[in-house]
């Protein structure tokens, strides 16, 4: 029996026609909290944690190092070196909690947001930036950090992890050690029809899958209300697998009910649809501008909500941290940032005839005829030796 | 050697990848107990499992995107789509997904995922079943995209594709699932690379340059020819991505008249690239302008009209006629 079952997850708060009229997204239906906004620890009947006092701080090292890195690369956009940044300011939580839930041998599928979660799987921060500065399309092994690559078309990913979970079913790699696979997507991927599909086929397959579903509230300048008529986690319940709603500016809310969620799917309970409910503090990407659509008082309110200030209050409240240790994580802080903006900065272009590589894994003539040509024409330009010095 | 028609061929050679290779799915609609609406999977799930012949939900985006998925995990799916026209819900997972995965990871993952698609009209069909969408794949760079014409090919061919490390959509000429020939399945025989093409019939006057359904009427073409007096040379490319034109080249160089012949819209056809390409690296050759003789731009018409849209004898000798009279 699922822990899932049963609890508040399965239970529509918008019973009614009338009640998802008046509130589409269900913003005032039950979710799950173990850290008040003001950083005060609380109760849930079902989900908990048991940190220790240095694994408290360390996810509070998390959230910090993660928003300086989006902080750092959103500055390093505005000045030219990076082509787009996809900022996560706000749900820090979010990705950190799920990202820490996840065992080493459970395997995530991103979005294009997820560099919380790349964190959490050791994908360096520089390596990110060189996908957004336009050297990469990725650049980093999936296999080695469980993480996959990005994936910029809205949802796809969501299949992929299915298929994936299906292969540990085959592998017979479920049980209390076994693995589980986490699809992360947001809310304006629940309008895809991929989305649906990966509900529908991991539910008749039972698969080892946790959909995790980061409701920042906006899919670019279209809100929830327009995505969807019910609050997302109860969707789950239309395709028979359990759906919950964590505070997803709770890190330890997030971790908890994610770290029972893979439990379920790593030993065979099958899906769960986790809705963390967020929002996008800045704009979709630096390209964006998100005055034109939405109004600066909602985010004032969530302002109050923020991931980071309930962690840290609650760190002071507990008397886990004094003084040196803020400072000691601000200089860590700098240090990173200032190794992600050397790294960019030095950052060499790929070369020319990288064009060419890697396309396919065998042979192919078409290719290897046109990097031939490519090199030849190339060559057939005056070196430029001078150039440098004649400016 | 067993006499196969083309779709116990690519059964018998579904069953032998199979068999040598255990990470080898067979995933789609229908595919299991049914053995397929054609049957090309017929008997496989009976000795194969549930496990590995994978009746999917009826959504080919899901097809091709957990097909991914599980190539991600070390598998080596086979997903059949049932009819070319109901592929292009799949079109993201391919072309963006599927197609792109090994650059965008520098080379850290393979998707060896072959995805079988029964194409092609001329067997009376409702809308939707007849068409010939290979174009649209070919122009995808990170796919490969080949067709067999007869049955001891596609034996052959199907294993190879799934042996590949590159996703391959393997198209599968539907009115010719039920012509027989004999294969040879005893595995001993060396096979013909997937990626070459093969002169199918020599001939001094004009070159046919074919795929897929469209050799067996150029073969008889060929046949009709030759009781004028005239010799055709067939070439069965086999590979649509990559192309291997150089016996194509060579044959031009021969005969002078280049006639390029598939089912497919001819407008930015794959017929298109080939006379292109012809006429870049053996112009002097030539002794006329290639011709294409394809499909109309039109959707593909009610069963009712289709002969009148799809190349037959007839179109492909009135083509040599123009070629050889300009």
């Amino acid at each position: 029996m699922s822990i899932f079952t049963g609890s508040a997850a399965d239970v529509p708060a918008a019973a009614s026609p009338e009640a998802a009229t008046a509130d589409p997204t269900g913003a005032g239906t039950e979710l799950v909290q173990l850290l008040t906004p003001e950083g005060e620890r609380v109760e849930h009947p079902t989900f908990s944690v048991d940190l220790t006092d240095q694994e408290y701080r360390d996810l509070y090292r998390d959230l910090v190092l993660v928003r300086r890195i989006d902080v750092e690369a959103t500055a390093l956009q505005r000045q030219g070196e990076l082509g787009l940044w996809a900022s996560l300011l706000g749900q820090e939580a979010a990705q950190v909690g799920s990202g820490r839930a996840m065992r080493p041998q459970d395997f995530a599928f991103p979005t294009y947001r997820e560099h919380g979660v790349a964190w959490c799987r050791d994908v360096d921060p520089l390596t990110l930036l060189g996908l957004f500065r336009g050297v990469s399309n990725g650049g980093w092994d999936p296999q080695e950090h469980r993480f996959h690559l990005y994936t910029i078309v809205i949802g796809s990913q969501t299949l992929h992890a299915t298929g994936y979970a299906m292969g540990i079913q085959r592998d017979g790699a479920l049980g209390e050690d076994g693995e589980a696979t986490i699809a992360y997507f947001g809310d304006g991927a629940s309008s895809q029809g991929d989305v649906s599909e990966a509900f529908g086929w991991a539910a008749v397959h039972n698969s080892p899958i946790v959909f995790f579903c980061q409701n920042n509230q906006w899919a670019i300048s279209e809100p929830s209300e327009r995505q969807t008529r019910i609050p997302l986690y109860q969707r789950a319940r239309g395709f028979g697998f359990p759906g919950i709603r964590v505070d997803g500016n709770d890190v330890l809310a997030t971790l908890a009910v994610t770290r029972a969620a893979l439990d379920e799917a790593r030993t065979g309970q099958g899906p769960t649809l986790v809705e963390a409910y967020t929002y996008r503090m800045g704009a979709h990407t630096t390209s964006d501008d998100p005055t034109r659509y939405r109004l600066a008082s909602d985010l004032e309110a969530w302002k109050l909500k923020d991931p980071l200030e309930r962690m840290r209050s609650f760190l002071y409240k507990q008397q886990m941290v004094d003084s040196a240790y803020f400072e000691a994580l601000e200089a860590e802080s700098d240090a990173l940032a200032a190794r992600l903006r050397e790294g960019c900065l030095s950052m060499p272009d790929p070369q020319p005839l990288e064009l060419f590589d890697r396309v396919y894994a065998e042979d192919h003539p078409l290719i290897d005829e046109q990097r031939e040509e490519t090199a030849a024409y190339l060559e057939s330009f005056e070196p430029l030796a001078d150039a440098g010095q004649e400016r | 050697m067993p006499n196969l028609t083309l779709a116990k061929a690519i059964n018998e050679g579904l069953r032998r990848a199979l068999e040598d290779d255990p990470k080898v799915l067979i995933m789609g609609e229908d595919v299991g107990k049914l053995g397929g609406v054609f049957r090309v999977t017929d008997g496989l799930q009976k000795d194969f499992g549930e496990d590995r012949i994978i009746d999917t939900p009826l959504a080919e985006s899901a097809i091709v995107g957990t097909a991914i998925g599980l190539a991600l995990r070390g598998y080596r799916p086979v997903c059949e789509i049932q009819f070319d026209g109901f592929v292009y819900p799949a079109f993201d997972q391919i072309v963006s997904q599927l197609a792109k995965m090994h650059a965008r990871s520098r080379g850290s993952v393979r998707v060896p995922v072959t995805i079988r698609i029964p194409y092609g009209g001329g067997i009376g069909a409702v809308e939707h079943h007849s068409e010939s969408p290979e174009a649209y794949f070919a122009h995808t760079a990170g796919l490969r995209v080949v067709t067999c014409s007869n049955p001891a090919d596609a034996y052959v061919m199907i294993q190879q594709a799934i042996a590949s490390d590159d996703p391959v959509i393997f198209f599968e000429p539907k009115r010719r699932y039920w012509e027989k020939a004999d294969v040879d399945t005893t595995g001993e025989t060396e096979q013909y690379p997937l990626y070459r093409s093969r002169t199918v019939r020599t001939g001094d006057d004009a070159t046919l340059v074919t795929y897929g359904p469209m050799v067996r009427t150029c073969l008889d073409s060929a046949t009709a020819a030759e009781t004028e007096g005239r010799s055709l040379e067939v070439i069965d490319l086999r590979s649509l991505s990559p192309l291997d034109l150089e016996p194509v080249y060579e044959s031009v160089r021969r005969t002078g008249h280049c006639i390029v012949v598939s089912e497919a819209p001819t407008n930015v056809s794959l017929a298109a690239e080939i006379a292109a390409r012809v006429t870049e690296r053996v112009f002097y050759s030539l002794e006329a302008p290639v011709l294409r003789v394809g499909g109309y731009d039109i959707p593909y018409p009610p069963s009712r009209l289709e002969d009148h849209y799809l190349p037959d004898l007839d179109r492909v000798l009135d083509a040599v006629d123009r070629s050889l009279a300009f």
